[in-house]
């Protein structure tokens, strides 16, 4: 089954897919940033795949170039396989929303934008999801100290 | 004049002034939480009312959110088991599982048989327990109290067998790398044993108490429906997919651990509301029973830890009076298990819908990054779409269906 639908993908989207890595059974896809909602759409539409998304994270590697890569974690009830597709993107590179294609990604990328400060352009609502809204720093880039930076919360004032 | 002016005109003086909206013609911002006691936790929903109706909600989180995924990248792989229990609170131990069984993964090593079957039961006690305090609780939020009590006395019942079994009753930390802190010893296994005879019946009991309840039924029926494809397309898992018609459970589509030897059931009900998730979870409950009856029979004897040294703590005793496994704790300990380079996936069906972690590892002892899929998060983003249009006091109804941990949702 997995070979089968490794192929096939394989067939459809030859021109987006940069790199496929395959480590202990987790396929994943490398595709360019631009390819993201085409292909996230066929393998929604696909009547044989049928996936859905299930999470989205981003990873700071925190190198001068290709500093993050954002994960999309796709799941198909159908054929019960896994896979994710990664882009990987420059230090403060926007990214294309998949709102518009799965509504669940609406939250996902709050939360990334929220950790890593990575923009989603068109997303409908970017508010920051867990850190206060006056908050300056974005906590899951490698350069914020895990003790957090002293004020950077303000008290609240009675 | 009316009585309410009245008061109003006492209570003035030159610095007050009062102006009376006519609620009838304005909607009004109602914020919901993060203390209300309905809302399991802090979650916060600010929700716009036309009258008694919601026009719109708006659920804010963040309140509990003490940045586990950050803490992870400074603890080693040993180091950050005990902060999976803090995770899902009401079933740490599935939670630990899940840790787990995603760094083996990465290490590319497999347990014992018996740490397997091992692990079956603790996931599905988690169940039951979490799912006991979800119906119960979601009773009492209907306005039916002793269903709460009830439960809650057959929750105890588990955390005593936790107690036994891992030490304590809530924050487990029971699996380790590799196997686990402690067998289950036959004390134990006569507890669960008499916990399981006596536990369907009592469930029974639970069940009549409400199911015949005309109130509780009109309560919840057809409250917070949402489509088969709307779960699909807002990422919703657990209970809530099943009970849209969806039949996915990842201990069916993606087995891992022992569950494609066990037989059971995955409860799918069609309606979609807050009444058939609410027995979803009673249906899953009696599943999981089975699946601990079967595990308890099939249980081979057999060691609890693997014999790899370079990658799984010692046993407790040996280091004590033997060199190899002294230095092996010592270089475990201080500079963790070292796996190899890569990025794994693994995800469990808890309690509340798949719990995943994804961690990312560049060879060194701690993860460069890991990733908790929490599923009440994800969840709990389809909810605006269930309240939307129903009753104010709907929400209570729709949050309890949802079950939301805000420790999890949080991280």
């Amino acid at each position: 089954m997995k070979e089968l639908i490794k192929k096939k993908l394989q067939e459809k989207l030859s021109d987006y897919i940069i790199d496929i890595v395959e480590f202990q059974s987790d396929l994943t896809f490398v595709i360019k940033a631009e390819n993201l909602t085409i292909i996230s759409k066929h393998l929604r539409d696909d009547v044989e795949l049928e996936y859905s998304l299930r999470d989205i994270l981003a990873i700071d590697r925190y190198t001068n170039e290709n500093r993050f890569e954002v994960v999309y974690n796709f799941f198909s009830i159908k054929n019960k396989l896994r896979i994710f597709l990664k882009i990987k993107i420059e230090d403060a590179e926007s990214v294309p929303t998949l709102v518009d294609v799965f509504q669940s990604a609406n939250w996902y990328e709050r939360e990334v934008f929220d950790m890593h400060g990575i923009k989603f352009y068109n997303h409908p609502d970017l508010r920051r999801i867990y850190m206060p809204e006056e908050f300056q720093y974005h906590p899951l880039r490698k350069e914020f100290p895990l003790m957090g930076i002293p004020n950077s919360i303000s008290l609240p004032r009675n | 004049m009316l009585s309410s002016e009245k008061i109003y005109k006492s209570l003035e003086d030159s610095d007050t002034i009062f102006t009376i909206d006519d609620s009838i013609e304005n909607t009004m911002v109602l914020n919901m939480g993060p203390q209300h006691p309905a809302t399991h936790g802090v979650l916060r929903l600010l929700v716009k009312l036309d009258g008694e109706t919601v026009v719109s909600c708006i659920p804010d989180l963040g309140y509990l959110h003490r940045g586990y995924e950050k803490l992870a990248e400074h603890c080693s792989y040993h180091e950050f088991i005990p902060h999976t229990d803090r995770l899902d609170y009401l079933s740490p131990l599935a939670n630990n599982v899940a840790y787990v069984l995603a760094v083996e993964k990465l290490i590319g090593i497999e347990t014992t048989c018996r740490v397997k079957f091992i692990r079956v039961i603790c996931c599905e006690l988690a169940r039951i327990s979490s799912h006991l305090i979800s119906v119960g609780t979601f009773a009492m939020d209907v306005g039916a109290l002793t269903i709460l009590l009830w439960t809650f006395r057959e929750r105890e019942k588990i955390q005593d067998i936790f107690d036994v079994l891992t030490g304590v009753r809530f924050t487990t930390s029971f699996t380790r790398i590799g196997g686990l802190a402690n067998d289950l010893s036959d004390e134990v296994k006569k507890m669960i044993e008499n916990f399981l005879n006596q536990f369907p019946e009592k469930l029974d009991e639970c069940e009549k108490l409400i199911l015949k309840n005309k109130i509780f039924i009109d309560r919840c029926e057809g409250v917070g429906t949402i489509s088969k494809d709307d779960a699909i397309q807002f990422g919703a898992t657990g209970p809530i997919l099943r009970a849209c018609g969806i039949e996915h459970d990842l201990r069916r589509d993606a087995p891992y651990l022992v569950y494609d030897e066990l037989d059971f059931d995955i409860p799918v009900y069609s309606e979609g509301d807050a009444l058939a998730r609410f027995y979803v979870r009673l249906q899953e409950m009696r599943e999981s029973v089975k699946i601990i009856l079967q595990c308890l029979d099939k249980m081979p004897n057999e060691s609890i830890r693997i014999n790899v040294p370079k990658k799984v703590l010692p046993q407790k005793e040996k280091i004590y009076s033997k060199m190899e496994e002294l230095i092996h704790d010592f270089m475990l300990i201080n500079f963790g298990i070292n796996p190899p380079v890569g990025e794994v996936y693994h995800s469990i069906e808890s309690s509340k819908g798949e719990l995943g972690f994804y961690i990312s590892s560049n060879g060194s002892g701690y993860p460069w990054r890991l990733k908790i899929r929490s599923p009440s998060f994800c969840n709990l983003q389809i909810m605006p779409k269930m309240i939307v249009g129903s009753m104010i006091s709907d929400i209570v109804v729709i949050i309890g269906s949802v079950d939301p941990v805000m420790g999890e949702a949080d991280k």
